[in-house]
């Protein structure tokens, strides 16, 4: 009997899809993933909303209104929900901007910047509304585990969903444990 | 006759004097540390070396061995109770790895691997302590303090310097530098200096070594804490 396939979510918050690239560095274990495991949301997919799914991992924090709303939907959808790589464990770079007042970060960047004169603060109404401080998603939403690293290597990503998908509880051992 | 005390289970000869720490580190068990050090007397701050004895926590540090004392230390519930102290330090501070020179060669960093440590699990503070970049050779980088004092101690009894020192309490306690300027160009402070050696995190860092060693292959990138710390030992 062929165990029905689990379906796995995956999404960049406030991140730099560095977690996504180390994902795909677990190289030829993507052929046993895909015997084991289907895409919904993801950038593999571009399925652009998340349905009900076993597993969804979050890389980046949450920086905007958009990254509240994407990890609110993964959290209502996915059974076991994961936090991939510095930004969505502790805010990661994105967050170093925490101790800045958020609107002189904007002026710094769109009017102040050598060789930008006449330059503005971007408002279209379309994009997503910054938060005055990034956050690491735990402080957003209950999270189920965390697979630190700045990214976690594609062996670690690899120990921890195989961890997973066998049932087994997940577990990095010390060479595959770094926040670095 | 050898006296002694049982440690998780196991018989540890011990000498007058000496602390369940040294006793034990004597026998070959690790017991997690940071803010002590061999050659200074206990401090009993950091408290991540708790043991329990009789039921009552106390810190293995300070406490000197007894007949017939059962220690335990390496247990799910006393480990979780460091893994929670050491959560506590990092969001205390600013502990963005990826960006700090210490990364993989950090006592912080090395216990939280030691203790399975994947995430910092309360909300983070993102303090805003200011570097101080004026010595023309270190560099002190605040947010990443834990005030374990060793710079301190070392600065006023070894180095005759009195450096630094700590000021303010609670959340509010943090690292100040001994001059009218409060910045470390103006201070006697160098390089050779044993504070400027010590720091078990990224706080006092020297300048212009920076990544000359790559990440990945530092101290507890090879290997664990606990085995790097008792090789000390041999
Ligand atoms: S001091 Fe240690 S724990 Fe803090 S950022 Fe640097 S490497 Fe990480």
């Amino acid at each position: 009997m062929t165990r029905p396939k689990l379906r796995i979510a995956t999404t960049s918050l406030a991140g730099c899809f560095g977690c996504h690239m180390s994902f795909l560095d677990i190289d030829e274990h993507l052929f046993e993933l895909v015997e084991l495991v289907e895409f919904d949301r993801s950038p593999l997919t571009d399925i652009k909303h998340c349905g009900p799914c076993d597993i969804g991992l979050i890389e980046g924090g949450v920086c905007n209104a958009e990254n509240v709303h994407v990890l609110r939907e993964f959290r209502n959808n996915c059974k076991t929900l994961i936090a991939v790589g510095a930004c969505a464990i502790n805010g990661g770079l994105p967050a170093q901007r925490n101790h800045l007042e958020l609107g002189a970060c904007l002026r710094e960047v769109y009017e102040f910047r050598d060789g930008l004169s006449g330059g503005q603060v971007p408002n279209d109404p379309e994009l997503p509304l910054l938060l005055d401080k990034v956050h690491p998603i735990h402080e957003v939403v209950r999270v189920d585990y965390f697979i630190p690293g700045c990214p976690p290597s594609g062996p670690t990503i690899w120990k921890f969903l195989s961890d997973l998908i066998a049932g087994r509880t997940p577990r990095l051992t010390h060479s595959l444990m770094h926040f670095d | 006759m050898t006296r002694r005390f049982m440690f998780d289970g196991q018989p540890v000869a011990f000498e007058d004097g000496q602390t369940i720490m040294e006793a034990a580190r004597a026998a070959g068990h690790f017991i997690p540390y940071l803010c002590w050090h061999p050659d200074f007397p206990p401090h009993g701050s950091c408290k991540l070396c708790i043991v329990k004895v009789g039921g009552r926590h106390v810190s293995s540090c300070a406490l000197p061995a007894k007949e017939g004392m059962e220690v335990e230390s390496n247990t799910p519930e006393i480990n979780a109770e460091r893994r929670a102290l050491l959560q506590m330090l990092f969001v205390e501070g600013n502990h963005f790895c990826p960006s700090c020179e210490k990364s993989g060669n950090c006592q912080l960093q090395a216990l939280a691997y030691e203790l399975e440590m994947t995430s910092a699990r309360f909300n983070h503070i993102f303090p805003d302590r200011p570097v101080d970049a004026s010595h023309p050779d270190m560099l002190l980088e605040f947010n990443r303090c834990i005030f374990c004092e060793l710079c301190v101690r070392a600065s006023r009894d070894v180095d005759k310097k009195s450096v630094f020192s700590l000021t303010n309490r609670g959340i509010h306690k943090h690292l100040v530098v001994s001059a009218e300027s409060g910045r470390l160009g103006d201070t006697d402070f160098s390089r050779d200096d044993l504070a400027a050696n010590i720091c078990p995190v990224g706080v006092i860092l020297r300048k212009r070594v920076g990544f000359a060693v790559p990440i990945g292959q530092r101290i507890y990138d090879e290997k664990p804490i606990s085995q790097v710390s008792m090789e000390a030992e041999k």
